[in-house]
């Protein structure tokens, strides 16, 4: 029997991690062990830790919270034989604005995220895991406890995980509503208890992470790509997407399209067809003017430049990034000034105040922005937006002030027309 | 000061999941579960967290300062968050954040004379490719119209008549 979902599937997805998308009692762990569930982990069980991260690295899986960072290579960075025990934490904190896909991971398919936590903990040997949920999901927090719960009782967490011997503990812990909590070592403040602001790297996580122990950190999305990896095989898994950019990952599409929802597709899908075949183009039989490729801090494209191949590098390479999936389609009546302010209220808004070129930066480049919005702007201020934005990059600890100034920049110039003309009309509204 | 046992049974809980003497990590999800329960963060919660966790107050207060979802004052007995975020924004948040300034008579962080309804603009809350979304306490709305959430309003405004009789 099928559930209701958010949105209807499409059939040009890949179906990888959402399989289980769909199947009544999906949640449960009866339905996870009759779909193959945990039969990656007794593989794993029967591997040594560096034959399971030579199969992650084989897979080519990348960070899917936003930075891309290859999986495996970071597996391999956590110091086995520390002498303080190793911890995993689990980013959930999805807040990249136009990022819904963790939500969907967790509320469909809690068991298949805890079987990939329970293996990365067989590679780095650690013994306990923290999900970090951000506060607005609680209801997800709930149905997470509850299949941890399920899971305890049934011996698959606890100190005999599926009769393997194994000893592995998982918990939830909530945030209380921060975007910086997830840049991931605000992220391991947070869990400490303190206010979420990014430590000085180095020492990076894998060595001194929460509670200064050995951590390693990876999005909800990463961890439940692990058991298709270790199950099929690392060779089987990159072979679904393009060289150095293996396997699936869910797509975030929203804005002016007919058929907004989270797909799941091979990475190097083309992002027209996705447009267009899968969310069912844009509404309204208007143009297209521009995508946000990966959520809100990746710099934004142009519709001549969509016609392009969804990965990592291919997106790189057009000066902009993958992200976390959250892929926003603006029409030919977007209003990019608006547009524009509303990144920068958000991104204002949600600087930590921890580095001066990002608290300051983004509160004047909002107030710029606006009174550009309001219709007061000089002519003068266009440069202004752009240089304040190009002094933010790379001067502060974390990506926040870069995410802030990246799709400024790249709005300011790929729409300075409509910078222009805002100067001598009337405000229009979005 | 007192919880219910449900919110005791929680702290219990929590007081045992983090490493040996890491209790202070237990700060957030305990103010988080309280203010539930009490409505608001006050002094004497701050204190109660504190004691528990066997840190100052300051650094819990510090805490409070800092996350959008912790309050010093009471906020509705329903919170209506409205997105505006930028995925939001392209389909109708800001429209339906401005209906809903006018519906309740409230602005952003106001709660209606009879302290039923709280608005608050809030940043991505992670509905993006259902939106406009609107999250009414821990409850998600998709696809919100002015319509629906007039209907939204009534039915809390039911709610809280029957809890009143």
């Amino acid at each position: 029997m099928a559930k209701v979902l958010y949105n209807e599937p499409s059939p040009l997805e890949t179906k990888v991690i959402s399989q289980r998308f769909g199947l009544e009692g999906s949640e449960t762990l009866d339905v996870y062990l009759k779909t193959k569930g945990y039969e990656a982990f007794r593989k794993a069980k029967e591997m040594t830790p560096e034959a399971i991260i030579e199969e992650v690295k084989t897979s080519s899986l990348r960070g899917r919270g936003g930075a891309g960072f290859p999986t495996g290579l970071k597996w391999s960075f956590v110091p086995r034989t520390h002498p303080k025990p190793r911890v995993i934490v689990v980013n959930g904190d999805e807040s990249e604005p136009g990022t819904c896909k963790d939500r969907l991971l967790i509320e469909y398919d809690p068991h298949q995220l805890i079987e990939g936590i329970l293996i990365a903990g067989l590679a780095v040997d650690a013994h306990v895991g923290y999900i970090y949920i951000r506060g607005e999901y609680r209801y997800l927090i709930e149905k997470m406890d509850r299949a941890l719960e399920e899971a305890y009782a049934r011996g698959y967490l606890g100190d005999n995980v599926a009769g393997t011997g194994f000893k592995f503990d998982l918990y939830t812990h909530t945030g209380a509503g921060a975007y910086e909590c997830g840049e991931e070592t605000a992220l391991l403040d947070s869990l400490e208890g303190k206010r979420g602001v990014p430590r000085m790297k180095p020492p990076f996580p894998a060595v001194a992470g929460a509670w200064a122990m050995p951590t390693l950190l990876n999005n909800v999305e990463t961890f439940s790509s692990v058991p298709a990896i270790i199950r099929d095989g690392g060779a089987a898994y990159a072979a679904l997407g393009t060289p150095k950019n293996g396997g699936t990952r869910l797509l975030c599409i929203s804005g002016h399209v007919n058929k907004p929802g989270v797909y799941e597709v091979p990475l190097g899908f083309p992002m027209m067809k996705a447009i267009n075949e899968i969310a069912g183009g844009v509404r309204g039989g208007k143009k297209l003017k521009a995508v946000v490729p990966g959520g809100s801090s990746c710099p934004i494209l142009k519709a001549e430049e969509c016609d392009v191949a969804m990965d990592y590098d291919t997106i790189a390479k057009i000066g902009s990034m993958m992200g976390s999936g959250g892929m926003v389609v603006l029409d030919e009546d977007t209003d990019m000034v608006g547009f524009a302010l509303r990144i920068m209220r958000f991104y204002a808004h949600e600087s930590c105040g921890w580095c001066i070129p990002c608290r300051e930066g983004t509160t004047w480049l909002r107030k710029m922005l606006q009174r550009y919005y309001d219709g007061h702007g000089r002519k003068e201020d266009i440069d202004i937006i752009g240089e304040v934005s190009k002094n933010m990059l790379g001067r502060t600890f974390c990506a926040l002030g870069d995410a802030a100034a990246m799709p400024t920049i790249s709005i300011v110039e790929k729409f300075r027309d409509e910078f222009e003309k805002y100067l001598t009309r009337e405000t229009v509204a979005v | 000061m007192t919880f219910s046992p449900q919110i005791e049974e929680r702290f219990a809980k929590l007081l045992k999941r983090y490493p040996e003497g890491k209790t202070r990590s237990a700060v957030i999800p305990m103010l988080m579960y309280a203010q539930d329960e009490t409505g608001a963060i006050t002094k004497e919660l701050i204190e109660e967290v504190a004691k528990r966790c066997g840190v100052t107050p300051l650094q819990v207060d510090e805490v409070v300062g800092y996350y959008s979802m912790m309050h010093r004052k009471p906020l509705g007995k329903f919170h209506v968050q409205v997105c505006t975020n930028i995925s939001c924004l392209l389909v109708g948040g800001a429209d339906l954040y401005e209906h809903a300034k006018k519906k309740l008579g409230i602005g952003h962080k106001e709660v209606t004379a009879d302290g039923l309804i709280s608005l608050e603009e809030v940043e991505c809350m992670g509905a993006c490719s259902w939106a406009p979304a609107v999250e009414i306490n821990y409850d998600f709305h998709h696809h919100v119209t002015p319509e629906r959430f007039d209907q939204l309003i009534a039915g809390l405004r039911d709610a809280g008549l029957r809890k009143a009789q």
